[in-house]
């Protein structure tokens, strides 16, 4: 049997003005182009300067203010001599000196945005799955570590550590050891120090990620067979990839560069890339070579994560 | 069971056998939280192989009810017995029962035959027996060829008939269809309506089925229960639900019909005789139930029920004289508003066998509304 329904009541044509007014603000749009604002901004303050650093760094260190050579020089009235200096970079390569500081940061950071991961996951995903009213304090107070400057909060880790800090005084004062540990001074109280300090960059990237997700996912997938665990390795991490990434390349590329963390935290034989390049800037006063050490340094960080990238579908 | 094509004639009197055990048994179901109760003390029986309809306006619970079931859900009380076995306690996971999304919820990182197989490999079969059974589905809903498509890839016709693959490759004991058409443009809606009851009955598999729409109600199911606040307001099928309609409510939400107050003058074993002071003569409505003389009733007029004449009607009963104020043309059907002489307006549904120049009705004709004292029904008020 078959029934057809008839609804009750004409149906008018609608009025126009509405699509009208999305027409004139089409039209707007297309006079105003939006992206204008940030390729003003990256362009001025990152590509110029950029390009300032690449020219720097083709440049021989030389005793003067500044102290650099010049790359392009007009020597006669119709003459430009472009002098390219390939040492610093040739340097870079042959020094091991270098190459192990490269490593040691690479190793370093690799480490720092694992442990992140590891913590900034099933973090995100506790926020992600709180009380509203929970949830939204857990949010504020992560976003508040932002608040404290990253030079205080790793003061209080040296105070925490140091040889005669807390840990070792109640250590000691309980007779557990007999003698202070050494916490500083080793790679791992780095990475300590840049897992408490960019922990919020990954769990702020997944939690937006994660709330994004279409609750019909995880309970289709219960509905399948699944239980708790299945269901967040097989459906919510896959479908938080995008944030989880966008987390590592964050951690992983401020880890890269950071310098207070293992100035503070680490000793004379933690070198970093980081230090390193301080050293040549103020130290050394060798700014070509603190210059081509920048440029290699996003070579060799740009290039792989470009490459991820574009590998998973961004 | 299984996904055998088995030959189901449509056995619609399963509900009337006394001897034949419903399959789900839905017991008192109440839902409350917040002080609000989107299920109110719900009880249903269902049989195997039936297409059991909820029908509904949006908010009704009929979608709670459906999550209850499917265990996403905690009733505050009551019972869901499938084949006998009580699962009220059990986890959704572990329920023979599978839900087709809404949404589809087709996992959009994995493909459709992945999205098919996810269901089964939590069963533990070995790669075969998983490969043979997404094929089987895959086949039975006309999507072998797209196994290694993305969800994103498909059609939305494609991506409703991988979320039913899916849900029935588990071959659960109860499928449920949340609103499984709502996501479809109008003419797919039909064509997949017939698609789906096709499949459904090939599988023999028991379902419900959510929806809104009370055309794709009426069309798909064995049994409408029509659900409102929370509340079972009448279980029958098609033609009971819409013909007769056990409250003022149902008449209103199934199909266009008028309604008339009136009193009950005349009460005999075969008819009732009610006086409307919204209708000229008397109405005679060949009710059978007991209803005592002077009650308040409704009585109620499908409007493809109502005819119209320029002529005054022969009989001494069941007309009124009006005027045409509106008349909407529809194509293959024209509504007549017509304001009678009370100034109540009623709706008469009458098929354009004519071109509407030729029509024998106009604007401000006044005519005569009459209808067959069979057609008309008694409700309470």
């Amino acid at each position: 049997m078959k029934i057809r329904f008839i609804p009750v009541g004409l149906t008018r044509e609608r009025k126009k003005s509405k699509k009208q007014f999305w027409g004139i603000y089409k039209n707007m749009e297309n006079k105003f182009r939006p992206e204008i604002l940030p390729l003003l901004w990256i362009l001025l303050f990152f590509i110029a300067p950029l390009f300032i650093v690449l020219k720097i760094s083709f440049a021989e260190s030389i005793f003067k203010i500044p102290p650099f050579s010049e790359v392009f020089k007009m020597v006669e009235e119709h003459l430009l001599e472009i002098r390219i200096n390939l040492k610093n970079y040739v340097a870079i390569i042959h020094d091991s000196y270098y190459v192990t500081t490269f490593l040691n940061s690479v190793l370093l950071s690799i480490s720092a945005t694992l442990v992140c991961t590891l913590f900034g996951l099933p973090m995100a995903y506790g926020i992600h799955n709180a009380r509203d009213n929970i949830k939204s304090i857990l949010l504020l107070s992560l976003s508040l570590s932002f608040w404290t400057s990253i030079l205080i909060r790793i003061y209080s880790w040296m105070n925490l550590l140091s040889t005669h800090g807390i840990v070792n005084t109640l250590l000691l004062k309980s007779g557990v050891i007999d003698f202070p540990i050494q916490f500083q001074g080793n790679y791992y109280t780095i990475c300590l120090g840049m897992v408490f300090c960019y922990l919020p960059f990954m769990i702020f990237p997944i939690y937006a990620v994660l709330e994004k997700i279409d609750r019909s996912y995880i309970e289709s997938a219960y509905n399948l067979g699944c239980r708790s665990a299945k269901v967040f390795w097989a459906i919510t991490v896959p479908l938080s990839k995008e944030g989880l990434l966008t987390g590592c390349i964050l951690v992983f590329a401020t880890s890269m560069g950071e310098f207070v963390i293992p100035e503070l935290l680490g000793s004379a034989e933690t070198i970093t890339f980081g230090r390193v390049l301080w050293n040549e800037f103020f130290t050394n006063l060798d700014w070509p070579m603190a210059c081509a050490l920048s440029i290699a340094m996003m070579l060799f960080v740009i290039l792989p994560i470009f490459v991820f990238q574009k590998k998973a579908g961004l | 069971m299984t996904i055998v094509p088995q030959q189901t004639k449509k056995n619609t009197e399963l509900w009337q056998n006394p001897n034949i055990k419903p399959f789900i048994q839905i017991e008192g179901i109440t839902k409350s939280y917040n002080g609000a109760v989107p299920l109110r003390d719900i009880s249903l029986s269902i049989y195997k192989g039936e297409l059991f309809s909820l029908l509904g306006r949006s908010g009704c619970g009929k979608s709670t009810l459906l999550r209850v079931l499917a265990g996403l859900e905690k009733p505050t009380s009551g019972r869901v017995l499938v084949d006998g076995i009580d699962v009220t306690s059990w986890p959704t996971y572990k329920r023979p029962i599978n839900m087709m999304f809404q949404s589809y919820a087709l996992f959009p990182h994995m493909t459709v035959y992945q999205n098919i197989a996810f269901g089964i490999k939590q069963d533990g079969l070995n790669k075969t027996e998983i490969d043979d059974r997404v094929r089987e589905v895959l086949g039975l809903v006309q999507l072998t060829g797209y196994e290694d498509r993305k969800p994103h890839q498909l059609s939305g016709g494609q991506k409703q008939r991988a979320a039913l693959a899916r849900s029935l490759a588990k071959r659960p004991k109860l499928l449920l269809l949340d609103e499984p058409l709502a996501a479809l443009d109008k003419r797919l809606r039909e064509q997949t309506q017939f698609e789906l009851v096709n499949i459904q009955e090939k599988v023999g598999i028991t379902s419900i089925l959510v929806t809104h729409d009370q055309e794709e109600a009426m069309t798909m199911s064995t049994r409408i229960a029509i659900i409102d606040e929370g509340k079972i307001r009448q279980v029958g099928v098609p033609h009971d639900i819409y013909e007769f309609p056990n409250s003022r409510y149902v008449a209103e939400f199934i199909g266009s019909i008028n309604l008339f107050e009136g009193v009950v003058v005349e009460q005999e074993l075969d008819h009732v005789l009610i006086e409307s002071s919204e209708i000229d003569c008397p109405c005679y409505s060949a009710h059978t139930g007991v209803i005592p003389i002077g009650s308040n009733v409704t009585l109620a007029i499908r409007s493809e029920k109502v005819m119209i004449s320029k002529q005054m009607p022969a009989q001494s009963q069941n007309w009124a004289q009006g005027l045409v104020k509106e008349i909407a043309y529809l194509g293959d059907v024209s509504i007549y508003y017509i304001r009678l002489n009370s100034g109540k307006v009623i709706t008469a549904t009458l098929p354009n066998l004519l071109r509407l120049s030729d029509k024998d009705f106009q604007w401000e004709d006044t005519v005569y509304v009459f209808w067959r004292s069979e057609n008309s029904l008694v409700l309470n008020s």
